[in-house]
């Protein structure tokens, strides 16, 4: 429970509309867009100024409460999922677009700012902001820059992390630092890359300036059909090596094809082991040479079946079915359970035999939607949280499949965060040593250990707990520590 | 298509060695590799750690668009491979020198024309291996473009001059490399030149490098034939026959507007900034974004007029007493100077290379 101590300075800092205290307020900020994970938070603060937030802050620091930040809520990995006794404080009152300068091609905006909204308000000056999670519509920039989001789009634009320019942000020691500026480049370390995806680890964002991108000026997509996964996989890495960077290149399996048609009817063949959709952008000339080419390369790669979008509808429609798999595949089971581990492009025939092999041996269906241009793959295992233990076997297989992305050297998490969700599997990538090191950045901003405790980075005492449980051929993973 | 180059039998043996040696050293390494930037950053008086042996290509996979390295590799031999396979560095480092190394370039981050329309350095790190003040062998992100466990720690060492870590091993992005590039001129003047820098840029345009220098502005394209070909007739402009060699004198201060005997000052600004009111001489890079000052004025003006329009300016050639780097808000410091104390307890690292 949160002190009395710290809700009394908490009501002596915001009016009663932006604190949240009585049970039925608190229940909406239950969790985040990862919903297996709940907790009611003892209080929620809404702040409406800078200067609220920074006496809340230095409330929590001056009576040892710990913080947890959210924006919008959508978050996939229980980043913003409330900690005991904490104070969740939400930027979502922080919605405005502070300026759009058009020549210098930048957006200044507040950290509540929905991130499609950065887009559609330069979009008057043929101007977009290029990350674009799933969850655009709803996801705000705060959040975004917390969790380096990634989209569809980050081969060839980018993540966040490539696309902010300058953060301000205020630390729990109460001092505000600005970090970057509208030039290039900024004196000292690059703290700009350090903050990007902490995970609300290290100090609350205020203020973002992000780049934009002028938009092309015409795009192409093309879908094309293999009767095999490891084809289709072969395809993507010729297509790169064949020097053509496209905007966008996805790949579904059977079960998440059969899915998405069944719900939005995109008009993908229902008989192919695995689709590629593959966007080009560009100059007019560009695009046109580079649509042949891919036409090509993906015939000569054993493409069953290549269709070049007849107009932009036909795009929308080809788009529509990745864009609907996560709820496409929602409709096929009770619940389902998303990963997001990256892996080399090489390694993906191997990983997909791999889950295939591990789904059965669950017992539990796995649909794959795979950003195939970068190597983050997103295993949905289908379950029903109202079977006793059905929860608990999908995290199981969750986290053997993160693991195995380890193993063919990849990443547990591409683009959705550590959160809570993964903290475990970040002892199979990591070192006590390197863990270590990140616990020394964090308390380099939180020495008190303020901010989203128990969150993003493991202890090595939770590492040697977890590890007790997952000895993996016969060798015992952080042996030097002590266990109980 | 992959390579896995393991010519390199020097390299395992010099990382125990280059941990050791932090390990037993008791005052300042100042560490160093090809050379070719030893002017650059303030002075460091300390014993020199030579990891200049630690050198090779690690791995190279084409259609991944990865690339591994060793960081005393020089660059030009990592270009050299990329080029092969019709792929390059997209940040388009500069090169002070044959000796110039990847480990070198990275903790310089230094990137060259193609940086405002592709990114920087730091951009196209995927991963890193470092040993640290301690000696401890560190490994942070990956050999995938995507990788968000953990703090981003390798991009952290980009630009920090070797002052928390030693730089074992990179994993890059590179990209393929264009079809067809096309370098145009136009006379305008400095005011001109800054506003179409910025107004080109925010077009669908394949713009790849831009430059203004005495009355001059030059713009290179990049891409496809066609699309290089189109960019062309929208434009206009005078076809330069010598743009390989041109943007060559830019990013490598090879241009005859960088050998005179005043002092050399770089000013990173918003590129929108207006011409700045300064004595001397000037070459804009960048989109407008990058200002090259030769100049005698005093240190203090050159640091106010950068702040004033909201950058900064670096000191590369000339007196040091003033410093070389913009000195950083108070506030900033203090958390700049706990990660050194972080990763270098000891402070042996190069030690004063950022700041005097």
């Amino acid at each position: 429970m949160i002190a009395n101590e710290t809700v009394r300075r908490l009501q002596a800092i915001l009016p009663p509309h932006c604190l949240l205290l009585v049970r039925e307020d608190l229940k909406p900020f239950e969790t985040d867009g990862l919903t297996a994970y709940r907790n009611t938070p003892d209080a929620v603060a809404l702040p409406e100024t800078e200067e609220q937030v920074k006496q809340v802050l230095s409330a929590c620091r001056e009576t040892g409460t710990p913080v947890v930040f959210r924006g919008a809520g959508t978050g996939l990995s229980g980043g913003a999922l409330p900690v005991d006794g904490a104070v969740l404080l939400a930027m979502t009152k922080f919605g405005r677009i502070l300026e759009i300068d058009p020549l210098a091609r930048t957006a200044r905006v507040q950290p509540g700012v929905r991130n499609l909204a950065i887009s559609e308000a330069a979009a008057q000056y043929g101007l977009y902001y290029a990350p674009d999670p799933s969850s655009q519509i709803a996801c705000s920039i705060g959040g975004n820059v917390a969790e380096n989001s990634g989209g569809v789009h980050c081969l060839k634009y980018g993540l966040t992390v490539h696309n902010v320019i300058a953060l301000r942000v205020l630390t729990i020691e109460g001092e505000e630092l600005v970090i970057g500026s509208g030039a290039l480049d900024a004196p000292g370390y690059d703290l700009a890359a350090l903050l990007t995806g902490s995970e609300g680890m290290l100090a609350v964002i205020l203020e973002i300036t992000v780049k934009l991108l002028p938009s092309p000026e015409r795009t192409q997509v093309i879908l094309a059909a293999f009767d095999d996964v490891g084809k289709g996989g072969a395809a993507v890495g010729a297509i790169i090596a064949g020097g053509i960077l496209p905007a966008g290149l996805e790949m579904m399996d059977r079960l998440a094809i059969e899915a998405a048609e069944a719900f939005v009817h995109a008009g993908y063949p229902l008989d192919a082991e695995a689709i590629l959709l593959v966007e080009v952008d560009g100059t007019q000339e560009e695009v046109s040479e580079d649509v042949m080419r891919v036409r090509d390369i993906l015939l000569g790669s054993g493409a069953t079946e290549v269709r070049t979008a007849k107009d932009e509808a036909e795009q929308k429609r080809f788009w529509a079915g990745r864009k609907a798999a996560f709820p496409a595949v929602g409709r096929l089971s009770p619940d389902y359970y998303c990963m997001d581990g990256t892996i080399p492009r090489k390694a993906l025939p191997a990983v997909l035999k791999r889950i295939a092999e591990l789904s059965a041996e669950y017992a539990l269906p796995v649909a794959n939607v795979f950003h195939a241009g970068d190597g983050n793959l997103h295993p949905l295992i289908l379950y029903d949280a109202n079977q006793p233990g059905a929860t608990e076997k999908a995290e199981r297989l969750g986290a053997d499949i993160l693991e195995l992305c380890v193993e063919h050297g990849g990443t547990i998490t591409g683009e959705h965060g550590v959160g809570l969700e993964k903290i475990d599997q970040m002892c199979a990538q990591f070192t006590p040593a390197e863990l270590e090191a990140f616990h020394g950045v964090k308390a380099c901003f939180d020495p008190d250990g303020l901010l989203n405790p128990g969150k993003a980075v493991p202890t090595l005492i939770r590492c040697a707990e977890y590890g007790a449980m997952h000895v993996k051929s016969g060798a015992m993973p952080f042996p030097e520590l002590p266990r109980f | 298509m992959s390579f896995l180059l393991s010519s390199c039998p020097l390299c395992e043996m010099n990382l125990p060695e280059i941990s050791e040696r932090i390990r037993a050293a008791t005052g300042p390494l100042a560490i160093r590799a090809g050379g070719s930037k030893d002017w650059y950053g303030e002075n460091v008086a300390g014993e020199v750690l030579d990891v200049s042996a630690n050198r090779g290509i690690v791995s190279y996979e084409p259609g991944e668009l990865v690339l591994t390295a060793k960081c005393g590799t020089p660059l030009a031999e990592i270009e050299t491979l990329l080029d092969q396979h019709g792929q390059m560095l997209g940040f388009e480092p500069p090169r002070f020198g044959a000796a110039s190394t990847l480990g070198g370039t990275l903790a310089c981050g230094m990137s060259g024309p193609r940086r405002p329309y592709a990114g920087s350095a730091r951009d196209f790190v995927l991963g890193m291996e470092i040993v640290d003040g301690e000696g401890r062998h560190l490994k942070f992100g990956g050999q995938v473009m995507k990788n968000v466990a953990g703090y981003d720690v390798s991009r952290l060492m980009v630009g920090a001059l070797g002052t928390l870590g030693v730089l074992l091993t990179a994993s890059l992005k590179v990209l393929p490399r264009p079809q067809a590039e096309l370098t145009l001129q136009f006379e305008c003047d400095e005011m001109d030149a800054i506003r179409l820098m910025n107004e080109w840029a925010g077009k669908p345009l394949p713009l790849s490098a831009s430059a203004w220098l005495s009355g001059l502005l030059s713009m290179r394209l990049s891409g496809a034939q066609s699309s290089v070909s189109a960019a062309h007739r929208k434009l206009g402009g005078e076809v330069n026959p010598h743009g390989g060699e041109f943007w060559a004198g830019v990013r490598d201060h090879g241009a005859a507007f960088f050998r005179d005997g005043a002092p050399l000052w770089r000013l990173s600004l918003p590129s929108t900034a207006p011409p700045l009111d300064l004595p001397g001489r000037q070459l804009i890079a960048w989109g407008g974004a990058e200002r090259w000052l030769k100049s005698e004025a005093a240190a203090a003006d050159i640091r106010t007029r950068a702040a004033a329009h909201g950058g900064h300016a670096t000191l590369y050639e000339g007196d040091r007493t003033n410093g070389v780097f913009h000195p950083l808000p108070e506030a900033l410091l203090k958390y700049q100077l706990r990660l050194k104390q972080q990763f270098d307890p000891r402070g042996i690292l190069n030690p004063g290379r950022m700041r005097p």
